[in-house]
C-alpha cells in the first residue's frame, strides 16, 4: 500500500494499529497488562518478602541478596506449619467460609427464583432492592448490627418487652454474629449470578417436564435446579472466596474463638510488624485456595471439551 | 384402526371421542383468545387446527394439555373429565415447538425422562426407550446431547420423547416449522406414517395448508378463537362455508351477485361487477333477492374460444390477461374481468416448449362447469 499524507492522517495514525491483526492483540494485552501490573508484580513483591528474614527499620526485613550471598529462606512457611494458631485460623475461616456461602446460597436460591420468576416489570425493581445496600459503606453496615446484636441492642431489648428472655443473650462476639454478618453482606453476591442463570432458563423445559408427568417438585430438582448450577458454583465461589480472607466482620462482630486467616494476617503485619512471616501466610491462602479452584476448572474443562 | 393399550378395538373406542371439548373459553384481560369452542376428535385420528398467528389455535393446544386452563367450558380427554387436571396427570404429551429438549440430558435420558416420573422399571425402560428411537430412526444416537444434533434429529427426539409414554393423544406445536421446506415435507409423510402404524391420535397445530392438507384426517379452520369450519382437506378446499375459509385455504376467486333465480339444486346469480349471469349447483337453500358470493377456484376455470363455444347454462366470463405468474408446473393468469375485479386462472404447463399459449393483454374467455362453485353466504 502506498503511503499516503493528507490532512489529520497523522492524528489518527497511532489508532490505526488497533484495526490491525497487531491491533487486536494490542487489545487483547490490556487485561493481561493489568494483571501482569496490579496482580502478578505485587504478589511476587509479597512473596520476595515471605522468603526474607524480619528486623527492625525500614522496611522491615532484610534483603534476598547481600553481596553474593543468598539470603532467602523457607523458614517463615515452616513456622506457619509448626504453629497450629495458623492451620487453626485458616481451618477456621475456610469452614466459617463455606458454612456462610450455603447459607448464602439456602437464602439466595428462593431470592433468585423468585426474582427470575416474577413478571417482566416487577424483575428490576427487585434486583435493585438487592443491590440497595451497596449504596450505604459496607463498614458502616457491619456496625450497624452492633447496634442490633449488643447486650442492651435492639433484638435483645425487643425479646425481653415481649417476655421471651429474662437476661439478655449473648449474640455479639460469637460465632453466629460472624455468620450472620458474612452472610448479610455477601448475599447480593449469591442472589445475582443465580439470578442471571435462572432468568435464561426456557419456561417451555418445565413445562416439557410437567407434560411428561413430573410434580412441581421433582420438575425443578431434576431441570430447574441441574441447569442452574453454573450460577451455584459462580455464586458460591464470589461468596466463598472473600469470606475465607475476610477481616472486618470477625473484628467488629466476632471474639477470639472466631480468629479467622484474615484477622491474623492482619496482626502479624500491623501488630507485631512481622512482614516476612504475614507474606508468607499471604501467599499460603492464596494457594491453598486458588490451586484446588484452578484444577476444578481445568476439570471442568476437560469434561466440556470431551463432549463436543 | 385404534388400538388400546391391550391391542384390542373395544366397541367404546368407536363410540366416545378421544377429545370433548365443551364450550372452552380463555381470555388474557380483555382479549378472548379462545371462544367457546366446541370439538370432538376421534380416536386414532390426525386432526389438525389451521389458521394465522393469534387465531388462538396455541392457546386451544395449551388448554388440552393442561398448561392454561380455561375460563370456562369442559375438556374431556378419553371420557374423563381433565378440566381441572393438572398437566402431570393427563394421558397426553408434546411437542412444543422449541422441542424444549433439556440440554442437560442425553437423547436416551430426554426420551426416558417421562417413564422416569411413572417409575417404570429399568430394564423396561431401556427396552422402551430403545423401541422409540426405532421408531423415529434415531436408534444410535442415544448418547447425545441436544446440541450435538442436527435440526431434524432434534424434532424426532422431541417427538420420541412424547411418544414413549404412549399418550392417549399426542399434542404437536408446529412441530416442522423450525425445519427446512424439503425436510419438512419428507417429515410430513414420515409422520402419517408412523400415526398411521401406532395408531395413537394427534392434534397438530399449523398456520401451514398446505401442511394441514397434506397430513390431516380432518382440519378445523381457526380465526378469532373460534373455529370456523371443520372437515376433510377435500370438502375445506371444496366446500368452505364461508368467505373466510374459501380465501384462507388456497386461492379463491370470490364473485358478489344477486340471487335471481333458485331452483332446484341450481342457483342463477346475477355478478354486481359484470351484469351477467353465471350458474351455480347449490344444494344451500338461498332465496331470490339474496346477496351472495360465489366462489370459483382458479383450476376449475377452463379457457374457450369465444361465447359461441360455450352451451346453454354454461358460465361464461371474459377479460384481459393483466399478470401471469409463471410457476413452472403450471402459469397463473390474473384476468380482469371488469373494472378493478380481476380473478386468477390456474393452468398446468403441459407442453415442453412452444410459444406461450396466453399472454399479456390478450382477451380470454372462461367457462366453469355450474357444480365447481359454491354459494357462501357468511
Amino acid at each position: 500500500m502506498a503511503p499516503r499524507r493528507r490532512g489529520g492522517a497523522d492524528i489518527v495514525r497511532p489508532f490505526r494499529i488497533l484495526a490491525g491483526p497487531s491491533g487486536r492483540r494490542l487489545v487483547t494485552a490490556i487485561p493481561f497488562i493489568w494483571l501482569a501490573v496490579f496482580f502478578l508484580a505485587p504478589f511476587a513483591i509479597v512473596f520476595g518478602i515471605s522468603l526474607s528474614q524480619t528486623r527492625f527499620g525500614i522496611p522491615p526485613y532484610e534483603p534476598l541478596i547481600r553481596g553474593s550471598e543468598i539470603l532467602a529462606r523457607l523458614d517463615n512457611y515452616s513456622f506457619l506449619l509448626s504453629d497450629a494458631l495458623y492451620i487453626n485460623a485458616l481451618l477456621n475461616s475456610l469452614q466459617i467460609a463455606a458454612t456462610s456461602a450455603i447459607i448464602c446460597l439456602l437464602i439466595g436460591y428462593p431470592i433468585a427464583l423468585g426474582i427470575a420468576r416474577a413478571p417482566q416489570q416487577w424483575r428490576a425493581p427487585l434486583l435493585l432492592a438487592v443491590i440497595l445496600p451497596f449504596w450505604t459503606s459496607f463498614l458502616i453496615r457491619v456496625y450497624a448490627w452492633i447496634g442490633l446484636l449488643k447486650n442492651d441492642g435492639l433484638i435483645n431489648n425487643l425479646l425481653e418487652i415481649v417476655g421471651l428472655i429474662d437476661a439478655p443473650l449473648q449474640l455479639l462476639q460469637t460465632s453466629f454474629a460472624v455468620h450472620l454478618g458474612i452472610v448479610y453482606s455477601y448475599l447480593p453476591f449469591m442472589v445475582l449470578p443465580l439470578y442471571a442463570a435462572l432468568e435464561r432458563q426456557d419456561t417451555s423445559l418445565l413445562e416439557a417436564a410437567s407434560d411428561l408427568g413430573a410434580r412441581p417438585w421433582r420438575a425443578f430438582v431434576t431441570i430447574t435446579l441441574p441447569l442452574s448450577m453454573p450460577g451455584v458454583i459462580a455464586g458460591f465461589l464470589l461468596v466463598f472466596i472473600p469470606a475465607v480472607g475476610e477481616f472486618v466482620i470477625p473484628e467488629l462482630l466476632g471474639d477470639s474463638a472466631t480468629a479467622m486467616i484474615g484477622k491474623v494476617l492482619w496482626t502479624e503485619f500491623f501488630n507485631n510488624r512481622d512482614w516476612p512471616l504475614a507474606s508468607a501466610l499471604a501467599v499460603s491462602i492464596l494457594v491453598l485456595i486458588v490451586a484446588p479452584l484452578a484444577w476444578l476448572e481445568h476439570m471442568r474443562h476437560r469434561r466440556a471439551n470431551a463432549l463436543s | 384402526m385404534t388400538t388400546t393399550e391391550s391391542g384390542h378395538v373395544t366397541e367404546a373406542d368407536r363410540i366416545e371421542p378421544i377429545l370433548d371439548l365443551q364450550g372452552v373459553t380463555r381470555r388474557f384481560g380483555d382479549v378472548v383468545a379462545v371462544n367457546a369452542v366446541d370439538l370432538t376428535v376421534r380416536r386414532g385420528e390426525l386432526f389438525s387446527l389451521l389458521g394465522g398467528s393469534g387465531c388462538g389455535k396455541s392457546t386451544l393446544l395449551r388448554m388440552i394439555a393442561g398448561f392454561e386452563p380455561p375460563d370456562s367450558g369442559q375438556i374431556r380427554i378419553d371420557g374423563r373429565d381433565m378440566t381441572t387436571v393438572p398437566p402431570y396427570e393427563r394421558p397426553v404429551n408434546m411437542v412444543f415447538q422449541s422441542y424444549a429438549l433439556f440440554p442437560h440430558m442425553t437423547v436416551a435420558q430426554n426420551v426416558a425422562y417421562g417413564l422416569r416420573q411413572e417409575g417404570m422399571a429399568r430394564s423396561e425402560r431401556d427396552d422402551r426407550v430403545h423401541d422409540v428411537l426405532k421408531l423415529v430412526d434415531l436408534p444410535d444416537l442415544a448418547r447425545r446431547k441436544p446440541n450435538q444434533l442436527s435440526g431434524g434429529q432434534r424434532q424426532r427426539v422431541a417427538l420420541a420423547r412424547g411418544l414413549a409414554k404412549q399418550p392417549r393423544i399426542l399434542l404437536l406445536d408446529e412441530p416442522l416449522g423450525a425445519l427446512d421446506r424439503k425436510l419438512r415435507e419428507r417429515t410430513q409423510f414420515e409422520l402419517v406414517n408412523l400415526q398411521d402404524r401406532i395408531g395413537i391420535t394427534f392434534i397438530l397445530v399449523t398456520h401451514d395448508q398446505e401442511e394441514a392438507m397434506t397430513m390431516s384426517d380432518r382440519i378445523g379452520v381457526m380465526r378469532d378463537g373460534q373455529i370456523h369450519q371443520i372437515g376433510a382437506p377435500r370438502e375445506v378446499y371444496e366446500y368452505p362455508n364461508s368467505r373466510f375459509v374459501a380465501d384462507f385455504i388456497g386461492t379463491a376467486n370470490l364473485l358478489t351477485g344477486e340471487v335471481i333465480a333458485a331452483t332446484e339444486g341450481m342457483v342463477q346469480v346475477r355478478l354486481a361487477a359484470t351484469g351477467t349471469s353465471i350458474f351455480v349447483a347449490s344444494p344451500a337453500p338461498v332465496s331470490a333477492g339474496a346477496t351472495v358470493t360465489v366462489m370459483v377456484r382458479p383450476e376449475k376455470l377452463q379457457t374457450v374460444s369465444g361465447p359461441a363455444a360455450v352451451s346453454g347454462d354454461a358460465n361464461l366470463l371474459s377479460g384481459v390477461v393483466q399478470d401471469i405468474a409463471y410457476l413452472g408446473d403450471m402459469s397463473v393468469y390474473h384476468v380482469e374481468i371488469a373494472d378493478g375485479l380481476r380473478i386468477q386462472v390456474a393452468m398446468a404447463n403441459r407442453l415442453h416448449t412452444g410459444e406461450e399459449p396466453i399472454t399479456w393483454d390478450d382477451t380470454i374467455h372462461l367457462t366453469w362447469h355450474p357444480g365447481d362453485g359454491v354459494v357462501l353466504t357468511s
